[in-house]
């Protein structure tokens, strides 16, 4: 698999609001966070939504972010944090 | 008892008429029954086969999850290949939930685990079954990734500031089930009876196994 990232990398999530269907929520998008796994390689949903055939295929990472860098006002604890599946064309090394 | 029926029953509520959800249709209601119907006129699809995979929907509960959740905790080894490779796991129960990939989440006393689909309602359906109300509702979606402690609290899941809270945003291919804490107390008790204290919420991770009684 020619997955960009290795586990433990620090991404950056691009900052772009394409229009159509795509599977990376707005609230990570510009955020920094770090790769927690690599779920392996699928078909590309930005594609598949429009009937086309979603290759080059894509890999899946769940990216780590701590609460505080997706919302500068959280007022929970400093360790809270949430994981992401984005595809690999969506980030950037940190 | 509000209305009367002529026969006797004593099951405990009233017969309230079943509200009405016959409004306009959606865009959404028209395109599925015509493309239901066309596919069944064009003989890809038959009305009974239809019926036969709503039931099969229909037929998976949370009594699965749990299934799985009582092994994991009866069985350290199985714990660990059901967090390697959760796939695998539930294939060696007899639990076939191809086309699914899942991955299992550990509760523990340091991190607490819980699953959302902001972007819509993916779920582990064929694990879980349907899932409820609440979880494809904007106020879930939208708060679980914001304020997750104050929606725990919601649902009566007090944490404390020691425990970090892990939400997981199920966006795109992997669904989730999460392995709650097992209560304390249940040590002597068999698989089948912890099975028991294994909710649906807790398996989304917005509540705690059950306490044996």
């Amino acid at each position: 698999m020619s997955a960009k990232f290795a586990v433990g990398d620090s991404v950056h999530v691009r900052l772009a609001y394409p229009t159509g269907h795509c599977r990376t929520p707005s609230y990570c998008r510009g955020k920094n966070g770090v790769v927690e796994r690599i779920c392996g390689e699928f078909r590309n949903p930005e594609q598949l939504a429009y009937g086309r055939d979603g290759v080059p295929i894509q890999p899946l990472y769940r990216v780590r972010f701590r609460q505080s860098e997706l919302w500068p006002d959280y007022d929970g604890p400093a360790g809270d944090c949430a994981e992401i599946e984005i595809y690999e064309h969506w980030l950037e090394p940190a | 008892m509000s209305q009367s029926h002529g026969h006797h029953h004593e099951h405990g509520h009233d017969h309230a008429p079943a509200p009405e959800h016959d409004g306009p249709w959606t865009e959404y209601q028209y395109l599925e029954t015509a493309l239901r119907e066309l596919l069944i006129e064009k003989g890809v699809l038959s009305a009974e086969a239809v019926q036969k995979e709503i039931a099969r929907r229909d037929a998976i509960t949370p009594a699965l999850g749990a299934r799985v959740v009582a092994r994991a905790w009866s069985d350290p080894e199985y714990k660990a290949r059901l967090l390697a490779d959760a796939n695998g796991a539930v294939a060696e129960l007899g639990i076939e939930i191809q086309p699914t990939h899942l991955v299992a989440l550990e509760n523990t006393e340091s991190v607490h685990n819980m699953v959302v689909c902001t972007l819509c309602s993916c779920y582990p359906r064929n694990l879980l079954g349907i899932p409820p109300a609440w979880y494809k509702a904007r106020a879930y979606r939208s708060r679980a990734v914001r304020e997750p402690r104050k929606v725990l609290a919601e649902f009566g899941t007090a944490l404390p500031e020691s425990t970090q809270v892990r939400v997981h945003d199920s966006t795109a291919d992997m669904r989730y089930i999460v392995l709650p804490r097992r209560p304390a107390g249940s040590e002597g008790l068999s698989e089948a009876e912890l099975a028991e204290l294994v909710g649906r919420d807790s398996m989304i991770g917005v509540s705690l196994a059950a306490e044996p009684a």
